[in-house]
């Protein structure tokens, strides 16, 4: 009955959607729009596009082989790139990914070949070293409250340090381990083109993960957690249970990826990961998840690691330099850090 | 809780409404400085209560001690009749009092939905539900829509949106419905609408009154005096830590309100 003063009226509500409207009507804006909410779609266009240029520039780039040879070279930094993606979309980071991964691959295998244990036995303590690795990570983000940046970057030496003290820097072989170990290095043949049991167990876990975050409400919990960490709080969701549980989580991932790093390699070295650390962040970002938390999927991670591997392998076919490949990487994941930035800003 | 008010008051139908949320006598120190010295305040069903004061008055340290955000030094709050000791937000919460407050608690990257049930999912019947711990997506989106209609929030007709890309006003539409969904005996706003524009605030003066309608209690921390005379029922006026007066919108002005905040004039 009390109308206030000049404007409340239902006509006042059209009024607002037709300004919104009207804000969001030029081509660009509207790209942005959907891009903001299919964040795999950038990616999954530069894929697209990479594949059909490098096979285009080679045509050996599009044989069954090598396409298998791809996805053989993406299963490592791919699964760790998962462990990566559920880090990074808590607006955390994790530079110790493949420091882990490899103390993992020690302990699998030293525990096997050294110490004798079934091979079965061996897995679960490196999987047991994983997740200690990931309780240690997630205790000093969320008891003592450090920056995840920070905490990872010190147990990243603490973790290759433990590393070559454990295997006194040998490199135990994949003829000396068990059948279990390389299994992940066997293959199979899907229409003539080989895949690895690693690739499979790679692509399970994206299944896996990625059910999880679109369908629990621990996968919500996790992106609002990353999204706002304040607001998750107030409504009442334990921010440090889901941080833990996400450290964990990306633990036993990693356990998995040393398993596949293993039967890739045939070996367990104890210098294999060095790269991965950061190579993982590099599939993750350019999968279009936001290093600001709270915004990706885990395909696009996929997606961001295959544009990776076909990106070195479809340069090396063409006949560049490997530091090219480098070179190439690093401006996709600035031009990636670009579109990041440009979709946030649909932001108000 | 209904069947113990209704047992007390049984025999005679008791005109004399009970009040859900009682405060009394609530002191709050910090250190030297007294930021709630004896405080008392009733909230009964269905009145929309405003708290104004000035910067240091103690209208937040009061609210604070209502949502558990602190805990009150000496005094008691009783709700629905029964005393209460909030330790944590969590523990008001549970009890029923929900707040929203300024700095809005919505997930922007989150859809409307899965923000009004963030905390508080619906999972899938059976063993989809038991065994993979799925979410009720259809489900909560169509509870959703239910519970913005009820609350007479037109604007919002698209569940699945981002709260990223709604207006001001929607936000605050969104932490308001959720605020007063799910079945909450009091809902505490917080300077609902400090950061809106005219039109915006105006549709969330609305909503405070639609869910006084639904007979839902208010309380409404507030500097803007005409937003206050609109929709609060009573307005409690707080000065330099206790309660300077309990006015109502009929029987004074904001003038009159004003100067009572200030100590121009006694109530």
């Amino acid at each position: 009955m009390t109308q206030p003063t000049p404007t409340a009226n239902p006509a006042t509500g059209q009024h607002d959607l037709a300004e919104e409207f009207l804000d969001r009507t030029t081509p660009l804006s509207r790209l942005r729009g959907v891009m903001h909410r299919y964040p795999a779609i950038s990616p999954a266009v530069v894929l697209v596009i990479a594949i059909i240029v490098f096979g285009m520039l080679n045509e050996r780039f599009l044989n069954p082989a090598n396409l298998s040879l791809i996805t053989q070279q993406v299963a490592v930094v791919g699964t760790l790139a998962i462990a990566q993606t559920l880090i990074i979309l808590t607006a955390g980071i994790d530079l110790s990914v493949g420091a882990v991964m490899v103390l993992s691959s020690m302990v699998i295998a030293q525990f096997t070949v050294q110490n004798g244990l079934p091979p079965i036995m061996g897995l679960i303590a490196g999987l047991v070293v994983a997740l200690a690795a990931g309780a240690l990570n997630g205790f000093l983000v969320t008891r003592l409250r450090l920056p995840p940046f920070i905490v990872t970057l010190g147990t990243l030496n603490v973790f290759v340090a433990l590393t070559l003290l454990y295997s006194n820097g040998a490199t135990v072989r994949g003829g000396d381990m068990p059948d279990l170990l390389t299994w992940t290095g066997t293959t199979f043949s899907v229409g003539g083109v080989n895949f690895t049991m690693g690739v499979l167990l790679m692509l399970v876990l994206y299944v896996v993960i990625a059910f999880i975050l679109s369908q629990t409400a621990w996968g919500r919990h996790v992106y609002a957690v990353g999204d706002d960490k304040e607001a998750a709080r107030l409504a009442g969701i334990s921010v440090s249970r889901v941080l833990m549980s996400v450290y964990l989580a990306a633990g036993a991932i990693l356990a998995i990826g040393a398993w596949i790093q293993i039967g890739r390699s045939n070996a367990a070295s104890p210098n294999a990961g060095t790269d991965l650390n950061l190579d993982s962040i590099t599939a993750v970002v350019i999968g279009g998840t936001s290093l600001f938390g709270g915004r990706g999927t885990i395909w696009g991670t996929l997606l961001g690691a295959l544009i990776v591997g076909v990106f070195r392998n479809g340069l090396s076919l063409a006949g560049l330099d490997v530091l090219w490949q480098t070179f190439a990487v690093g401006v996709l994941i600035v031009l990636a850090v670009s579109v990041d930035q440009w979709i946030r800003k649909v932001r108000k | 809780m209904t069947l113990i008010d209704g047992s007390t008051a049984a025999g005679a139908p008791a005109p004399v409404r009970e009040p859900i949320l009682t405060a009394k006598k609530l002191v709050k120190t910090y250190g030297r400085v007294v930021g709630l010295d004896g405080v008392s305040l009733e909230l009964y069903p269905g009145e929309v209560l405003a708290i104004i004061g000035d910067n240091g008055a103690g209208k937040s340290t009061l609210i604070k001690c209502l949502t558990g955000a602190e805990v009150a030094d000496e005094g008691e709050i009783t709700l629905d009749g029964k005393p209460v000791q909030f330790k944590r937000p969590q523990d008001a919460h549970a009890a029923g009092i929900e707040t929203v407050y300024q700095t809005l608690a919505v997930s922007p990257a989150l859809d409307v939905a899965s923000n009004l049930f963030l905390g508080r999912e619906l999972r899938r019947a059976g063993l989809l539900g038991s065994v993979f711990r799925m979410v009720d997506k259809k489900g909560m989106r169509k509870r959703a829509k239910q519970e913005l209609s009820d609350l007479g929030i037109s604007t919002l007709q698209d569940v699945t949106v981002a709260v990223e890309n709604l207006s001001g006003g929607q936000r605050q539409a969104v932490a308001v419905a959720r605020a007063a969904a799910f079945g909450s005996k009091v809902v505490v706003l917080d300077e609902p609408t400090a950061a809106l524009g005219v039109r915006e605030s105006n549709q969330v003066l609305q909503l405070v009154k639609n869910l006084r309608d639904r007979g839902i209690p208010v309380i409404l921390i507030s500097h803007n005096m005409p937003h206050v005379f609109e929709v609060a029922d009573r307005i409690h006026i707080q000065r330099l830590g206790k309660c300077a007066a309990t006015i109502t919108p009929q029987s004074h002005s904001m003038t009159d309100a004003v100067a009572i905040m200030t100590g121009a004039r006694k109530a």
